[in-house]
């Protein structure tokens, strides 16, 4: 039983992986390719958060995987609002095929 | 919660999780894409509550409302629709983004369900709290270090982005302008 329902919470942290790259791949507003990024990361401490209590609860690892994870999204907000207010206060846009100026 | 109980509430939490997941970018509106991401933290930070790790949990729960109700506000503030009173449509590529996304899902479930995983391997602590709180300041000190640093470099990027103007605006390229260049005169000098 215990192994089953790793295995759910794991399918369940993969679908929540690739629901978040298919938003992050597909949309186009800035703002919304983040909110992608996070469904990502969700996934990761979903999947991170089952391993501790299914596998190795003895070792705190995966305990500091999540907590990682967690900085991981504050880092991402902040860092993609502050390039979105920058995109556009320098060019009055929040698309990003708007911003290709880089693209070789 | 143990055995079935816990298998049949962590299933129903994460369907949760990946419905109101998929619903973030099938809404029109932005307000109600930003809580169905919320509800999704909200199912993963229960699921976390269930598995034994109560600060973790919280954490998530906490940082996530903050969180999307900082978010919110952008999105209103940056999006065409914030109100979703009409239909809206903003992606490229989506066959492309559909067929990465089942791929890596996929990829990830094969996995998931054709590796032998362990047994579960020794007892958890009286309290997880300490045992995360110990790893941080003992043996995984190193990770807590670098996020400490990662913060603060976020902190002073963002602002750095964020600040319309900066000292090179005001003072030309080699900060040697007599007056400052504001747009409403009286700034102080360097």
């Amino acid at each position: 039983m215990t192994g089953t329902t790793l295995q759910v919470v794991l399918t369940v942290a993969a679908a929540l992986v690739a629901t978040g790259i298919v938003g992050a791949l597909s949309q186009q507003s800035v703002v919304m390719i983040m909110m992608g990024l996070e469904l990502v990361v969700n996934g990761v401490v979903l999947a991170a958060g089952a391993a501790w209590y299914f596998l190795w609860p003895a070792v705190p690892d995966a305990q500091v995987l999540v907590l990682l994870a967690t900085v991981v999204m504050a880092v991402e907000m902040a860092m993609g609002f502050a390039v979105a207010l920058a995109l556009y206060r320098a060019r009055q846009i929040d698309m990003v095929d708007d911003a290709t100026e880089l693209e070789g | 919660m143990t055995g079935p109980v816990l298998l049949v509430v962590l299933g129903a939490l994460g369907a949760l999780a990946v419905c109101a997941g998929v619903l973030v970018f099938v809404v029109d509106s932005m307000a109600r894409a930003t809580f169905s991401l919320l509800a999704s933290f909200l199912a993963v930070g229960a699921s976390l509550l269930l598995l034994d790790l109560p600060y973790l949990g919280l954490l998530v729960v906490l940082m996530m409302t903050v969180e999307m109700a900082i978010m919110v506000v952008f999105m209103v503030m940056l999006m065409m629709n914030p109100g979703g009173l009409m239909p809206m449509s903003m992606v490229h590529n989506t066959r492309g983004a559909v067929a990465a996304g089942v791929v890596v899902l996929a990829a990830l479930s094969a996995g998931i369900w054709t590796v032998d995983w362990p047994e579960r391997s020794g007892a958890a602590p009286p309290d997880t709290t300490v045992q995360v709180g110990e790893a941080v300041m003992g043996p995984h000190m190193l990770v807590m270090i670098v996020v400490g640093v990662v913060l603060l470099a976020t902190m002073i990027a963002g602002l750095a982005l964020a600040t319309p103007r900066g000292r090179y605006d005001r003072l030309g390229p080699d900060l040697d302008r007599p007056r400052p260049d504001d747009p409403v005169d009286g700034g102080l000098p360097r």
